[in-house]
């Protein structure tokens, strides 16, 4: 903190000697700006660890054995190391038909937002037609209108396609514009693209979605990857409409397998018992381990993220 | 004949911006306001979800006016989450963001263990709470004792239940830092380099130029954490479930119940437009107080 002004204050309460004033009062100053310092770092520290300890408890919970969960004082490490609480708890229900049932949807969200997102992007960022400005409103209206508001029509409408039970009520949804916030995302980017580009593919014949497909869509390749990437960690934490849409087990995703263990126990030595809180630890930190591998490495895109959309209020 | 061409040129251009918005404006239609118009009219109605609708005028506000206590209840316990959750969202959010715009060495480092909470799934944060906040046995609370404090039963007293929610929001408020520190590092230098040449101190400053830069980043953080807070469900769900009785029986867990449990679509479609309209007075009146208080660079004149 260079804060010159509590430095003054120090140097009010003791007068240096006239002669001597210049370089007395730097060194007062250089001692005081230290001394901030190191309080800053201290605190910066003691947030990192009380921010962290949860995450790092939660793994080391996982690999303990089931009576050293609880033990106090805790320790990091416990006496027996017992990596087989995951494999023992993914035995305990359909853990890789789960995973398998969330990137199935994932994927399909993706491709449904990125495709759908980027060309209704493309629309506001670059064409000019009656209406424009109204429909872009429009688009930003819609980001005003809570989910849950629409989430029982919309149960409805999907329960008269037939479409309960299936992965379809939580992917073709994202085929019809991708959502507002992704939209306005895009269009920003694009915007950003010099129309020098565009012009010069149409001299050279390009029609106007052609003109999206190969220079467009190439140039953004950082603001698709943003969109994928808020993407995969909404559908890895999606839990209210797969709880709903989702009725048999086959189709769960996996939280809402990990959850229905979680919840309704599981047949052991001849009686139905709750999983250990070793074995729940084990489940939380296999969700846990993609998005923070996925922050670790792709920072910037969040950072990214935050800086198209130039969030302004 | 060149006015000619270029007519057809826009007509075309027309033609293509509207096939190019054909998906979005069939969702628009088929999962937003079709479903917007239509829940507004089953919130007219009984409706089991087995039989066709029946329509019963304001039954469905009636019994949320008067009748139905679980609702305030619900509405209650939602309006004090929020009202605790988002104020610590927005300063302590902030807070951290001007500590790491002290020029820190290893920011990256910094900036990444504080977000990291923020992008851990809400079901591993409510398992591992519950976890920690055990009454008897959890970490938080052997350690209070071990320093001679009673820790309470957290998840197990209605008194305290909301307290252990807030915690656990309040353990991922790093997830307003990249907005904030964006926008702390968008505040332009001149502006510092000439209120030193006025004489003002580090919190005069602050007060002067970091604040009122910065205050359409607070105030989006402040709305979203709000809209955000008003839809609590995961957590809630896998935790407590509502409990212990209802005293965290969060909005939208009450109006799931309502809908997929009790199967009364026609009063969660009630609940669901009272949500709406409530989200949409905050917001209303969120933007309405911050052309007063918000400061938009270049917008005044």
């Amino acid at each position: 903190m260079s804060d010159s002004g509590s430095a003054q204050a120090g140097g009010a309460l003791v007068q240096p000697p006239p002669e001597m004033g210049g370089a007395w009062m730097r060194r007062q100053q250089m001692g005081q700006r230290l001394l901030g310092r190191t309080f800053l770092y201290l605190v910066l520290a003691v947030l990192t660890v009380v921010l962290v300890a949860p995450l790092v408890w939660m793994v080391s919970a996982s690999f303990k054995p089931e009576g050293y969960v609880f033990e106090y004082p805790p320790r990091l490490i416990a006496e027996q190391v017992q990596w087989w609480n995951y494999v023992e708890a993914w035995n305990q229900f359909p853990f890789w038909r789960s995973l398998r049932n969330t990137m199935t949807i994932t994927i399909g969200v993706e491709a449904g937002r990125l495709l759908s997102a980027s060309l209704t992007a493309y629309v506001f960022a670059r064409l000019r037609f009656p209406g424009r400005n109204a429909l872009f409103l429009l688009v930003l209206s819609t980001m005003m209108i809570p989910y849950h508001v629409v989430l029982i029509p919309q149960y409805i409408l999907f329960r008269d396609l037939a479409w309960l039970d299936s992965f379809k009520p939580l992917i073709v949804p994202h085929f019809f514009g991708g959502g507002a916030f992704f939209i306005f995302l895009l269009r920003q980017f694009f915007m950003t693209i010099p129309r020098d580009y565009d012009d010069a593919a149409r001299i050279d014949g390009a029609g106007t979605f052609a003109i999206l497909w190969r220079i467009i869509l190439p140039m953004s390749k950082p603001a698709l990857a943003t969109v994928a990437i808020f993407t995969f960690m909404a559908e890895w934490n999606d839990f209210l409409a797969p709880l709903i849409y989702l009725n048999s087990q086959e189709k769960y995703t996996l939280a809402i397998a990990i959850r229905q263990w979680q919840q309704v126990a599981v047949w052991g030595a001849g009686a139905y018992v709750p999983p250990t809180w070793n074995a729940i630890m084990a489940m939380a930190t296999v969700l846990t381990i993609p998005p923070v591998v996925l922050f670790f490495f792709t920072q910037r895109y969040f950072i990214q993220g935050v800086v198209i959309s130039g969030i302004k209020g | 004949m060149f006015w000619k061409r270029s007519l057809s040129l826009q007509a075309r251009e027309t033609r293509d911006a509207y096939i190019g918005l054909l998906p979005f404006l069939l969702g628009f239609v088929i999962f937003t306001a079709g479903p917007l118009i239509y829940s507004f009219y089953l919130s007219f109605t009984r409706y089991d979800i087995l039989s066709a609708p029946r329509w019963s005028g304001f039954e469905n506000y009636a019994r949320m006016a008067s009748a139905d206590e679980t609702l305030w209840q619900s509405l209650r316990v939602t309006v004090i989450y929020t009202m605790v959750a988002v104020p610590v969202q927005v300063i302590v959010g902030y807070a951290m963001a001007l500590l790491l715009n002290l020029k820190v060495k290893g920011l990256s480092f910094w900036r990444t263990a504080f977000y990291m909470p923020a992008v851990v799934p809400a079901m591993a944060v409510a398992y591992v709470f519950s976890w920690m906040l055990q009454s008897d046995v959890g970490l938080l609370n052997q350690s209070l004792r071990a320093i001679g404090l009673p820790g309470p039963k957290w998840f197990g007293d209605p008194n305290w239940v909301l307290a252990a929610f807030i915690l656990m929001s309040a353990w991922a408020v790093g997830g307003t830092l990249l907005l904030y520190l964006s926008a702390l590092q968008g505040v332009p230098t001149e502006l510092y380099d000439a209120s030193k040449v006025d004489g003002a101190n580090a919190w005069r400053r602050f007060l002067n130029v970091t604040l009122p830069m910065t205050s359409p980043v607070i105030f989006f953080v402040f709305l979203t954490g709000m809209i955000g807070t008003f839809q609590v469900f995961t957590v809630a769900f896998v935790t407590t479930n509502g409990g212990p009785g209802e005293a965290s029986l969060f909005y939208l867990l009450y109006l799931y119940r309502t809908g997929w449990e009790y199967l009364q679509m026609g009063y969660a479609a009630a609940m669901a437009w009272l949500l709406f309209v409530i989200l949409l007075v905050i917001t209303l009146l969120s933007l309405r107080l911050s052309r007063t208080t918000v400061f938009y660079e270049g917008a005044q004149e």
